[in-house]
């Protein structure tokens, strides 16, 4: 069990090479890169920069597609998301800062898949926290962290990008 | 005319939750804030490509009109279908009751097709908040509208458009103009608007068109444009409601026009950057002229585009309240 803050660098340093890789592998030789709101779009920022790439950034706020809605209603506040290229037939690299249950990513998906059929789409996280109740996996992490009950990890960013790692009240 | 009690006894859960949506009279500034900021979401949304999100699949919505509105009727319907929640609309005033069918038993032939939502418009006040009172549990109502009492979604767009263009509420002198004996429009503005911390709330019309009392709610009454108009930073004017009327309560249309019509004459005595409402639709030439409807500082338009995204807020957040309350009973 671990607590305190952790630097991310050279996480982001690992997921690069890795996703890099991953890419040349899959002969993607153009992906669009895509946050999830909020600590997603801050480690989207960072690959779309190391990576050179042309096409913007696109975010995704997946508030609206939650599967929690009748248990926790709907945050105000949620900024709407913005894909501003067309994903049909697309390579998409999908990037959060954490992956538990899966559920966030299960939402991204079907909010993406509402912007058409991309090709494909890798994900990238930058921490695997283990407790998945989905069939979904990460082709890409920083690393993985096994919480205690009690405790909370928080990225907390843009500048700089540090890890928290916390009780919860 | 039906009986209204305590309207949130009945509009929250036991966690404070919206499940109706019956009037903006009683509700906290916070439960305000938060459909204002959740409307806000939605606005964003609608610009989008896809309009269309998952929070009510599954749900059936039945726009229950006991009068008809097309314009109402459109926006929700909408923002429903956006909500991907399945749409049913029932024009009642020409079916059900002319077959003899009381009130409860339309409900209760609704509720059996299993519906989630009533958006319910008729023209007896209190008719949303006795439907409220007789659904079923899970089972939400929203008043799109009833007799003079409320018409809650509309003044909550109009909440949405004034903070959207002027940010804060509590600097602003906000001013009323035309039919307020007759609106239940100006009624829910002038809650939501007094809730929301507006520095100054005026009316303006004729005597005639005046409710007795109406210093009760908190606004100052002027009879003149030019005075209610002064450094005014929102000018809201309401349609007159000639169905609504009972007797002869103007000279003429003409007449109103001359001494309560908007012109952009009139418009100058309010702050240069004053922006101007209409709930729509509009009486050219009788309640405001044409180069104002259509001028610069008119955001009648605005208006539409807000009316669905409150009314998606509304939905979701009631659905949620009704949710919510259902597993706490479920839990208990």
């Amino acid at each position: 069990m671990v607590s305190g803050t952790l630097s991310v660098e050279s996480l982001l340093d690992k997921m690069l090479s890795e996703l890099k890789t991953l890419l040349i592998h899959r002969q993607i030789d153009a992906p669009l890169i895509i946050g999830i709101r909020t600590g997603g779009i801050w480690i989207a920022e960072r690959l779309h920069t190391e990576l050179a790439l042309e096409s913007p950034i696109g975010t995704l706020d997946i508030s609206f597609y939650r599967d929690d809605f009748s248990q926790i209603g709907l945050h105000p506040k949620v900024q709407a998301s913005h894909i501003p290229f067309a994903t049909e037939g697309r390579d998409i690299v999908l990037v959060d800062d954490v992956i538990m249950s899966g559920r966030t990513i299960r939402a991204a998906l079907n909010e993406l898949f509402d912007y058409g059929r991309p090709s494909s789409v890798t994900l990238v996280t930058l921490l695997d926290l283990q407790r998945r109740q989905l069939p979904i996996q990460a082709d890409v992490y920083g690393s993985t962290l096994s919480l205690g009950p009690n405790q909370q990890v928080k990225l907390t960013g843009p500048n700089p990008l540090e890890l928290e790692i916390s009780q919860k009240d | 005319m039906f009986e209204i009690t305590d309207p949130n006894n009945i509009q929250l859960n036991s966690e404070g939750q919206l499940k109706h949506f019956i009037t903006t009279e009683g509700l906290s500034r916070e439960l305000l804030t938060e459909i204002i900021d959740t409307a806000d979401s939605f606005v964003d949304m609608n610009a989008q490509q896809v309009k269309k999100v998952p929070l009510l699949r599954g749900k059936t919505v039945v726009n229950l009109f006991f009068e008809s509105s097309t314009r109402t009727l459109s926006t929700f319907e909408l923002a429903a279908k956006r909500l991907s929640a399945d749409v049913l609309n029932l024009n009642i005033s020409t079916s059900s009751t002319s077959k003899g069918e009381t009130l409860k038993d339309t409900l209760q032939t609704l509720e059996a097709m299993h519906s989630d939502m009533f958006v319910v418009r008729h023209s007896d006040s209190g008719a949303a908040h006795f439907i409220a009172e007789h659904v079923t549990p899970n089972v939400a109502v929203i008043n799109a509208g009833d007799g003079r009492h409320a018409h809650p979604t509309q003044a909550m767009l109009d909440m949405l458009t004034i903070k959207r263009h002027k940010g804060d509420f509590s600097p602003l002198v906000v001013t009323i103009i035309g039919d307020i004996l007759h609106s239940r429009v100006a009624r829910s503005q002038i809650h939501a608007l007094r809730t929301l911390g507006a520095a100054e709330i005026r009316v303006v019309a004729p005597n005639t068109l005046l409710p007795r009392n109406i210093e009760a709610l908190g606004v100052k009454v002027f009879t003149s444009m030019e005075s209610g108009l002064k450094d005014a930073d929102v000018v809201i004017m309401l349609r007159l409601q000639k169905e609504r009327m009972k007797s002869a309560l103007l000279p003429s249309e003409s007449e109103f026009y001359k001494l309560f019509g908007l012109t952009n004459e009139k418009l100058q005595h309010a702050k240069p950057d004053a922006v101007v409402m209409h709930p729509g639709p509009i009486n050219r030439g009788v309640e405001i002229e044409s180069a104002v409807a259509d001028g610069p500082q008119s955001l009648i338009l605005d208006q539409v585009t807000n009316g669905i995204a409150v009314r998606m807020a509304v939905m979701s957040m009631s659905m949620s309240g009704q949710m919510t309350e259902k597993n706490l009973k479920t839990e208990a």
